[in-house]
């Protein structure tokens, strides 16, 4: 019934669309899911993970403790997160045990790198919007974020970032009338 | 009962402004669903600041539609090209995409539409009469069963998830911690500002739940770009015939049940409720091997499903004032920061909002409807917009959103620091979900179990000798037994050979190595026998 797309109409169809073989059964399908998973850390990450988490629930119990750790008839104001620090201090101990066992963990790539600079083009960002408005900045950030982080070619990027701010503009400053710092 | 009420929210709805709303919501969300990556939660949290210059009930509408609206939508890349846009329609890809191969894409997505219509108003009409008698019985409830109340919720939370139940106890109890920051109720005294100004009065909701769901989703799709597949085939004559409807009808009105029963449940939610509904339907199915190859009913259950379960999960938001999971913890955030605390009285003083957002959902279901079946080509076409694209406008909406709220830097800045933790959280295998309910739950924890201490004068065998917080102690208690005993029990059975378990890639786990909702999880209710259903890890944290 589909005759304007080539491989629907045949139940046969070998390959899905993306090229990929066609998994049949959801036991096949879900294999592939896996498959395609990002790679688990190892054992070292997840014990890094683990003294992580150890070490955030002992600063927590040292804080508590110096807020008044009180009792349960009078509970001071540590009380509450002194339990629950100690609390994540236990998990962190648990997740160490279990470190060898753990596979949920996604392996840091060299694709990884591009969130530090990522994240990195946000910061000037909250600094510049009180100081210039939000169009530049935003147009720069876009801009950054189109060209750089997503190769897009020069002229996507540069007309891009332009239809983006105006289109912001449009909801936030025309339409919704937001407080919210501008130049134009 | 009183219908007045209940008629009058339908005048709420109907103002042109709500309708407006409404109708932004559910698109909003048909979008978010067809998308994937950007989840419900992570889209709600994003549009937060735009429903502060709008009233309560509106804002609530319109958020409603998007968790409901990303229902509908998420079937449709599901069918066309085995890729779910929401969790919650993992399973959906089985029969879907199968029928979907043998030219029948127009079946899948009409009966899912008119499963998920059917599912949502069932569940809107039992929300109606169920509600208004859970909040008169919650209405009794003091400090101890709203301790133990908020402690099930973080807990079952925390245990269906999927991924480690340890590391989601864990992001629990850091957004618990989260919550003591700043100045303390009862004595005054500063908790962890770190002599910050900014930090006196608490973190804010909305900085957190836009970096950890927002920026920390947007961050991470960043490493990982979808290669996009083009959409397989144009969709002809979405309506089902007579003889589809029938053969369906039984899953429709049995996922409308399940999805139901487990949406109200903490926890539970769409995603779990369609993988029920589909494992039921194949239990029952008298030649189950039609499954995975095309059957209707394995598109409608799940669909269904998910669907009244979306509506459902509003039942112990608006009469208990307890989320029952992250999205709508999103949810409840913007109710309190428009200055309405969710809990029992909810229905008595604010009528007009209660059942202007009840009835709303009937009108967005509507909407949907008539949307999703004519204009299925239309959202499709959204598919082709290139993630790079994508990105930055995302980010520029979190971050430009987030600083209307108060016009303060200083709340950028804690998106950034939260999107840093919420992705290396995901690296990490760390659910943010967990975190963000326990969050958002954490004050109105501490203040009543600490109030239930002063009154019990430090005994906390009070808990267990009020009759309500008692039966809820045993719940508790169930739930956080029984996976363990579960553990020791495959433990002695495999002899240990869990504990060397694979860390390297060579050594997948298969489909249902590790979690899957039903793998060692709480299994109280029976009802799931939906282990066996495979799911797709990546897509799952925003929903559950």
């Amino acid at each position: 019934m589909t005759s304007s797309a080539p491989g629907a109409a045949e139940p046969a169809a070998p390959t899905g669309p993306d090229g990929a073989p066609e998994a049949a059964t959801p036991e096949e399908l879900a294999a592939q899911w896996d498959a395609e998973k990002p790679e688990p850390a190892g054992v070292v990450t997840n014990a890094v993970i683990a003294l992580l988490v150890i070490g955030f629930g002992l600063a927590g119990v040292l804080g508590s403790w110096a807020l008044g750790a009180g009792s349960l008839g009078s509970p001071g104001p540590g009380t509450w997160p002194l339990v629950i620090s100690s609390a994540i201090t236990l998990l962190g101990l648990v997740l160490l045990l279990q470190a060898r066992a753990t596979d949920d963990t996604e392996r840091f790539t060299s694709e990884s790198w591009v969130i530090v600079p990522a994240v990195l083009s946000l910061v000037p960002f909250a600094y510049l919007i009180e100081v210039i408005g939000f169009e530049i900045p935003s147009a720069a950030l876009a801009f950054v974020w189109l060209k750089f982080l997503g190769r897009e070619a020069w002229r996507t990027s540069v007309v891009g970032a332009l239809l983006m701010v105006a289109a912001f503009y449009g909801i936030f400053v025309v339409a919704l009338r937001v407080s919210i710092p501008h130049l134009f | 009962m009183d219908i007045a009420p209940v008629i009058d929210g339908f005048g709420v709805v109907l103002q042109p402004e709500n309708l407006l709303y409404c109708l932004i919501g559910v698109v909003v969300g048909m979008l978010v669903g067809v998308l994937p990556g950007l989840g419900p939660a992570a889209t709600i949290a994003i549009l937060l600041p735009l429903t502060f210059n709008v009233e309560p009930v509106t804002a609530i509408i319109m958020l409603a539609g998007i968790f409901y609206g990303a229902q509908y939508g998420g079937t449709i890349t599901s069918v066309l090209l085995r890729l779910p846009g929401e969790a919650s329609s993992v399973v959906t890809v089985f029969d879907g995409y199968a029928l979907a191969r043998q030219g029948k894409a127009g079946t899948a997505l009409g009966i899912a539409a008119v499963g998920s219509f059917v599912g949502g108003t069932v569940s809107i009409v039992a929300l109606t009469l169920v509600a208004p008698l859970v909040a008169t019985f919650a209405l009794d409830f003091g400090p101890p069963e709203y301790t133990l109340l908020a402690m099930l919720g973080i807990l079952l939370v925390a245990a269906v998830g999927n991924g480690g139940r340890t590391k989601a106890f864990v992001a629990a109890g850091i957004g618990l911690l989260l919550a003591t920051v700043g100045r303390d109720g009862f004595t005054g005294a500063e908790r962890f500002t770190f002599d910050s100004l900014s930090m006196a009065d608490g973190l804010d909701f909305v900085p957190i739940a836009m970096g950890i769901f927002g920026l920390a989703e947007i961050l991470h799709s960043l490493e990982n770009r979808e290669k996009l597949a083009k959409p397989m085939s144009k969709v002809k004559n979405p309506w089902p015939s007579r003889k589809e409807l029938r053969q369906s009808s039984g899953a429709i009105g049995r996922g409308s049940v399940i999805g139901f029963v487990l949406g109200i449940l903490p926890g539970g939610g769409a995603t779990l409720s369609s993988l029920a509904a589909y494992g039921l339907e194949k239990k029952r199915a008298k030649n189950p091997e039609r499954f995975g190859r095309g059957a209707v009913e394995g598109v409608a259950a799940p669909e269904t499903a998910n669907n009244a379960a979306a509506t459902s999960s509003f039942i112990p938001l608006l009469t208990l004032g307890i989320p029952a999971n992250a999205t709508i913890a999103v949810i409840f955030g913007a109710l309190l920061i428009q200055g309405i605390t969710p809990g029992p009285g909810l229905v008595e003083d604010h009528p007009d909002l209660f059942w202007g957002v009840v009835n709303s959902m009937y009108i967005g279901n509507i909407l949907l409807l008539m949307m999703s079946i004519p204009l299925v080509g239309l959202f499709v076409k959204i598919l082709t917009v290139r993630s790079t694209i994508m990105a930055p406008i995302t980010v520029l909406i979190t971050m430009i959103g987030v600083y209307t709220v108060n016009n303060n830097t200083f709340d950028i800045l804690l998106v950034v620091v939260f999107g840093v933790l919420g992705y290396l959280m995901k690296k990490a295998g760390f659910e943010p979900g967990p975190l963000v309910l326990a969050f958002v739950l954490g004050s109105l924890l501490e203040s009543n179990a600490r109030r239930s201490l002063i009154l019990f004068d430090g005994d906390v065998s009070g808990f267990a000798t009020r009759p309500i917080s008692g039966t809820l102690l045993a719940v508790l208690v169930i739930v956080l037994v029984l996976p363990l005993l579960g553990l020791v029990y495959r433990r002695t059975r495999s002899g240990g050979a869990n504990a060397a378990g694979p860390s390297g890639p060579s050594g997948p786990t298969g489909p249902t190595g590790h979690a899957g909702p039903t793998a060692g999880g709480p299994d109280t209710d029976g009802t799931t026998g939906a282990g066996d259903v495979p799911r797709d890890n990546s897509k799952e944290e925003a929903t559950s």
